[in-house]
């Protein structure tokens, strides 16, 4: 049988330099394979190549066979007629992959009538048909409705549909799930096998995220630096890597399973840039197991199982990653000192509407009423996924003025009361990490000139010797100061913002979102220097984050929101291993793990519908419209308290607790 | 304005004394001298300024002069440009216009984009009754019909009065641009390295000064140099109607007005004026965009 | 949204008011009515040039409040005034307005028709030949001041009634020749023949800024996500570039074509001023010359009233075009 889709020595030279260099797959009919690598090494632009949509200037050689059908070198027009017919495409970040000025299930249908000889109204029907298929509610209505008025969610199953409409043999899956909330992540993977399911496409998914590709995928394809470097099927390589790289990657990713209190190890160093490669081996520079040899020539891919291959010379000495060593167990008792209190924090913003004739149309409660506490030494993870307000809630403790509602108090100072001197005084003791390490330095300075920035604003200390420690302690070279953050790797870059935000030697640290923007190999390096500043300095942190495994990591406790409001608080050993409310369980069943095996057994808790407008939340528990709890388990009386009531925060063990009226303590990742 | 005044003025905000220039300024510089219609304008424009400020060296006569012995003459050797219908030698007076016009063009686009950046960041980062205030003036100017407002001032701008009429100039012109800076930087002032340096207790102004508009430098470069050209042309229309740069003094404007009427029979009289004039604000333009080019790194490969 | 509406309109209304009120300030303050009849033989003995100027309201021996407080109570109740002949400002704008309006109208959708087809051809092959051609075409367009274009013009016309025709085809003074006499086909063809050079003069410009301005934002939709979709659903690239890009990209610069409308009731001023027609901005020019401080203000508030009054137009045809603005 031919395969769906056969890619041979598929080479790509985007502006001269090599990208794609040597690529080769091939998948079946009804067969998932998933491409995994870091940004910039080649997946994206391999996708690109076999829907002949490579920016102009991009150089392709090699062979890639649609069905038998060689599609490299064909025109135009005929490649635009196996465009969306025979093979058809997901797009990362749905946002912006619909045309605004156009309805939703006008551009499916125009999808169905480019290559079917159908009229306007067959295809109509046939879009909503679609839309009914991927799981949007009241299909005939939402056809009618813009691109804008979707959800990110939804807008990813709009462009799903569109993908089916034509029953292609393939469906390329470019970081489907990447821009999309966790829980939504969830739903949409169940949509992507549904249409596997309907169209018996091959599926070519094309992510960085091990765990997405362990429960997805059938065989799997790591890419490094343009190459393959290792392909079989996806238990030999979860279980069996024989690629240094694959081995560290796997290595590298943050868990939410028992493993997650280990340490991430990184890996060294940062991917080469394309057009800048080191001779032989790529990886070898960042390899632990390199020899000399390695820096002689590439390797080829050896033949190391059925069906299992991995391009390194040392392959046979290549062990899966350690079972991990004990983690840190941080102190069972709460040290005495608090550093950051918050008690009922309310934010809210008028909603406004309309870009011509703006007007106020209701409130959005972007955080409504929270409380938690920090003592000193201690990391509290607030977790929640977009629209749940723990960015604005970060916002609002960093201006240290008074909150429309509730109480924040910093260090012992309330800061209602506070005057213009003591709270830049505070400033020192408070400082912020941000997600985007080259958004958060301005690029028109030098090193130098950034970490002295907070030293010259409170004339603490002498700049010219602090700048060197402070590089010193995150472990950069302080010969670097003269260079520009542009000059630095993305791991780099957060390091020089670290460095900035303990100039002052502050006792607070605010992390929003630290790693996110980070590579995975990079990111477990950010993230034990972050541990080892905290012991080292005594330092708190207050870290706020939409990935879980991150904070599992780091977290000595945790809070998840919801919709404004915190639904669970407590150690993070025990939310982790035995969440109370429904939505935190559902969303650490959502979240993958990089292990096949235990993929395929566990079971998910699947979320329903959308999460409601902020602007107007349901009556009594903001959760209770999308809770499987309240949709399947309590009775119709038990319903009514949560339709009343708002629940109130109920301890539920040694530092645990969760605002739900029927929360039960449940495994289940 | 040359090219290498223009990247200097990116880095004159950053504080004195710190060593080596900002790569930055260096790899823009790269790009646009890379790009032809880039090179094209600088050595153009160049070439102008010599020519208007070196030409008068080499003539014979200066623009105040009158040849009672050639009125209306074509051009010849004593008068290379031949003369106008009063005697006076076109080459002398073109080139005199020619000086009045760059230095009011490039001296009312510098007032007005310091105007602009200053007043569209504070507008811009202060929000508020700062920028309600700032927002209103900037409607009310250009709510305004700024040619008819000029043109009744002009007999303010009477002999050796230019420089006011400059700083008039320039308070019609910033508004577009300050509008565009506010823009930017309400979206600056989110952007987490200012919130950054807010967060570490840098004080506002300060942070507008050495966060904001160095980041605007970019957009205020690019305007710079295309105000350069809108004002040469107001400036031009101006005096062309006798409201701008006024006799005994000489503008482009002026020569071009006193040369259209008599452009049929005495050509030399309208096209030496016009031709420089279109050149010159060509060549700024020309700049311009391709400062635009080198500026954005999005920018696809040089033509 | 009524009392939205409602502010919006308040708003603009002060701002006419303010914008109107300093301009005519200004022209009271900057301009010298009584130097109209210091030339005249026999000079007017200074009681009846009093006279006269009082009744005007042009008076500057009446404190400047005093006068300004009477033009605002006449503009109050629609009365602009009266010129320095005696007429009143308000009959003579109405007329010459329609004129400028004929002018500007057909000016405008030809140069945005002509620079809105070039830009997208231009965009959609990017730096092929069209786009080097129209490039340079419109950067020296935009480099050639319209004093000087319509110069030009006028000098080519004329050589080409000379040379080329044989008869005076194209004409350059007026909007139509003074007292012909003649059918209706004659004087239409006599108006269209005054019409041709200021219609190409506004023309030229305006396709020049419509050109670059289409250009880039279909360059920016170019590089948009959803083109991408629209291809990768088996679109051609021409076919996903006409109805998925230039749809989208058309959105700003309908909004810009708006704006430029309400700018070129007065902008039209030196192409009216040069072909000699009676519109707007000739006005504008002569009552400078002629110290009528009274249709200086008319004309300002004129001026400020279309500015606004296009960028509300701007507004609304934006949220017709985009239904992110519509439904917001």
């Amino acid at each position: 049988m031919t395969p769906a889709l056969e890619v041979t020595d598929l080479r790509v030279t985007l502006g001269g330099a090599p990208v794609v260099r040597g690529l080769g797959y091939a998948v079946r009919k009804g067969e998932v394979l998933g491409l995994v690598g870091e940004s910039g090494c080649g997946k994206s632009v391999s996708a690109a190549a076999v829907m002949g949509l490579l920016p102009p200037g991009a150089r392709v050689t090699g062979s890639i066979r649609l069905g038998g059908r060689e599609l490299v070198g064909l025109r135009e027009r005929e490649l635009a007629a196996v465009r969306g017919s025979a093979v058809s495409m997901v797009f990362q970040d749905p946002l912006s992959a619909l045309t605004p000025v156009y309805r939703v299930g006008d551009q499916i249908a125009e999808a169905v009538r480019t290559h079917q000889k159908v009229t306007k109204e067959q295809a109509a029907v046939r879009a909503v048909d679609l839309l009914d298929l991927v799981g949007i509610p009241d299909p005939a209505r939402r056809a009618l409705a813009f691109p804008h008025e979707f959800s990110g969610g939804m807008r990813q199953r709009a462009l799903i549909a569109m993908a089916m409409a034509n029953d292609p043999d393939v469906i390329i899956c470019d970081e489907p799930t990447t821009a999309l909330d966790v829980t939504v992540q969830a739903q949409v993977l169940e949509v992507l096998k549904t249409a596997q399911r309907q169209t018996g496409a091959a599926i070519v998914m094309i992510t960085h995220d091990l765990g997405v590709v362990a429960g997805f995928a059938d065989r799997v394809l790591v890419m490094y630096a343009g190459r393959p470097v290792e392909s079989g099927d996806v238990d030999d390589v979860f279980y069996h890597a024989r690629m240094p790289y694959t081995a560290g990657l796997l290595g590298a990713v943050p868990r939410i399973d028992a493993a997650g209190r280990a340490a991430p190890a990184p890996i060294d160093g940062a991917p080469p840039a394309p057009g800048d490669l080191p001779p032989g081996c790529p990886f070898a520079p960042r390899c632990p197991l390199r020899v000399e040899a390695c820096d002689e020539r590439e390797p080829p891919l050896f033949e190391v199982g059925p069906g299992h291959r991995a391009a390194c010379i040392r392959w046979d000495e290549v062990s899966p990653p350690l079972p991990a060593p004990p983690g840190r167990t941080g102190p069972g008792v709460r040290g005495p000192r608090t550093v950051l209190a918050v008690d009922g924090l309310v934010r809210h913003y008028p909603l406004v509407k309309g870009a011509v004739f703006r007007r106020r149309v209701g409130t959005v409660h972007a955080v409504a009423g929270i409380s938690f506490d920090i003592r000193e030494g201690e990391t509290l993870g607030l977790v929640g996924e977009s629209g749940s307000g723990k960015t604005t809630a970060l916002t609002e403790i960093l201006e240290l003025t008074r909150p429309q509602q509730g109480r924040v108090v910093v260090l012992g100072r309330d800061t209602a009361a506070l005057t213009a001197a003591q709270r830049m005084e505070i400033r020192r003791d408070v400082q912020v990490v941000f997600q985007d390490p080259l958004a958060s330095l301005d690029p028109r300075m030098t090193v130098h000139d950034i970490l002295a920035e907070p030293l010259r604003t409170h004339r603490h200390g002498d700049p010219r010797r602090r700048v060197g420690e402070l590089l010193a302690l995150v472990g950069l070279d302080p010969a670097h100061a003269a260079r520009y953050p542009k000059d630095f790797s993305g791991g780099q870059r957060q390091r020089i913002a670290i460095a900035r935000a303990l100039a002052l030697q502050p006792r607070l640290l605010v992390l929003d979102e630290p790693v996110s923007a980070l590579d995975v190999s990079v990111q477990a390096g950010v993230l034990g220097l972050l541990g080892a500043l905290k012991t080292e300095l005594g330092l708190s942190y207050l870290l706020v984050a939409h990935d879980l495994a991150v904070v599992r990591h780091i977290a000595d406790r945790v809070a998840v929101m919801y919709l404004g409001r915190i639904a669970e608080i407590g150690r993070a050993d025990a939310v982790y291993t035995a969440p109370a409310h429904p939505y935190t369980q559902a969303l650490l069943s959502a979240i993958p793990l990089p292990d096949p095996a235990r993929e395929r057994a566990r079971e998910r808790i699947l979320l329903t519908g959308e999460r409601p407008d902020p602007a107007s939340p349901p009556s009594g528990c903001r959760f209770r419209t999308r809770c499987p709890t309240f949709r399947s388990v309590l009775t119709e009386t038990e319903r009514g308290l949560c339709a009343d009531t708002e629940p109130e925060m109920r301890p539920l063990g040694e530092d645990q607790s969760a605002a739900c009226h029927y929360a039960e303590r449940l495994a289940v990742v | 304005m040359t090219l290498s005044e223009e990247v200097a003025e990116e880095s004159a905000g950053d504080d004195a004394g710190r060593p080596p220039p900002p790569s930055r300024a260096r790899a823009v510089t790269g790009r646009f001298l890379s790009s032809r219609q880039g090179r094209a304008g600088a050595l153009v424009l160049t070439l102008v300024f010599l020519f208007a400020f070196a030409g008068p060296l080499v003539s014979p006569w200066s623009h105040t002069d009158k040849d009672f012995a050639a009125f209306l003459a074509p051009p010849s050797a004593a008068h290379w440009f031949g003369t106008l219908q009063t005697g006076a030698d076109v080459f002398a007076v073109t080139l005199r216009g020619l000086q009045r016009s760059l230095v009011v063009g490039l001296l009312a686009a510098v007032v007005c984009t310091a105007l602009a950046a200053l007043a569209g960041a504070f507008a811009g980062y202060f929000l508020g009754w700062t920028d309600r205030v700032i927002t209103w003036v900037t409607d009310l100017l250009l709510v305004l019909p700024a040619f008819l407002i000029l043109a009744v001032m002009s007999p303010l701008f009477g002999a050796g009065q230019w420089p006011l009429f400059v700083l008039m100039l320039a308070l019609f012109l910033w508004m577009v641009t300050a509008k565009m800076a506010r823009g930017m930087t309400i979206s600056l002032r989110e952007r987490e390295f200012v919130r950054a340096a807010r967060y570490l207790g840098v004080p506002p102004v300060r942070i507008v000064l050495s966060h904001v508009l160095p980041n605007l430098s970019s957009l205020l470069i690019v305007d710079a140099t295309l105000n350069v050209s809108a004002a040469i042309l107001t400036e031009t229309s101006l005096s062309y109607f006798g409201f701008g740069i006024q006799p005994p003094d000489v503008s482009l404007g002026t020569l071009i007005a006193d040369g259209s009427r008599t452009a049929v029979y005495a050509p030399w009289t309208f096209w030496f004026a016009a031709g420089l004039l279109v050149v010159t604000v060509l060549a700024v333009n020309l700049i311009g965009d391709a400062l635009r080019d080198a500026f954005d790194p999005t920018a696809r490969e040089p033509r | 949204m009524a009392g939205f509406l409602a502010r919006r309109l308040v708003s603009s209304v002060v701002l006419v008011a303010v914008a109107a009120s300093l301009a005519y300030l200004l022209a009271a303050a900057a301009l010298d009515p009584r130097a109209n009849y210091a030339g005249r033989t026999p000079a007017p003995p200074p009681a009846v040039v009093d006279a006269q100027l009082t009744a005007l309201n042009l008076n500057d021996r009446t404190p400047l409040t005093e006068r300004y407080l009477t033009w605002a109570g006449g503009v109050l109740r629609g009365d602009f005034g009266k010129s320095v002949s005696g007429a009143p400002v308000g009959d003579d704008l109405k007329r010459r307005a329609g004129v400028t309006l004929r002018l500007v109208l057909l000016g405008l959708v030809c140069g945005s028709a002509l620079g809105v087809m070039a830009g997208a051809l231009a965009a959609a092959r990017q730096y092929g030949w069209f786009d080097r051609l129209s490039a340079a075409v419109s950067f020296l367009l935009l480099a050639v001041p319209v004093v000087v274009l319509a110069n030009v013009l006028i000098l080519a016309g004329t050589w080409a009634n000379d040379h080329l025709f044989g008869a005076r085809v194209l004409l350059v003074a007026g909007e139509a020749s003074a007292g012909l006499e003649a059918g209706l086909w004659e004087t239409l063809l006599d108006r269209a023949q005054h019409l041709v050079l200021p219609t190409v003069t506004i023309t030229l410009g305006l396709a020049a800024v419509f050109s670059r301005y289409q250009r880039n934002t279909m360059l920016d939709v170019l590089g948009a996500d959803y083109l991408r979709t629209a291809m990768a659903k088996g679109l051609t690239r021409r076919r996903a570039l006409i109805r998925h890009g230039l749809r989208t990209a058309l959105i700003p610069v309908a909004t810009y074509f708006a704006f430029t409308f309400g700018a070129l009731l007065t902008g039209a001023t030196f192409t009216e001023k040069i072909f000699g027609w009676h519109g707007l901005g000739e006005r504008l020019i002569s009552s400078i010359f002629t110290n009528d401080v009274n249709t200086v203000a008319a004309i300002s508030c004129l001026a400020a009233v279309a500015v606004l009054v296009a960028s509300m137009a701007a507004g609304l045809l934006q949220a017709v075009l985009d239904p992110r603005v519509r439904a917001g």
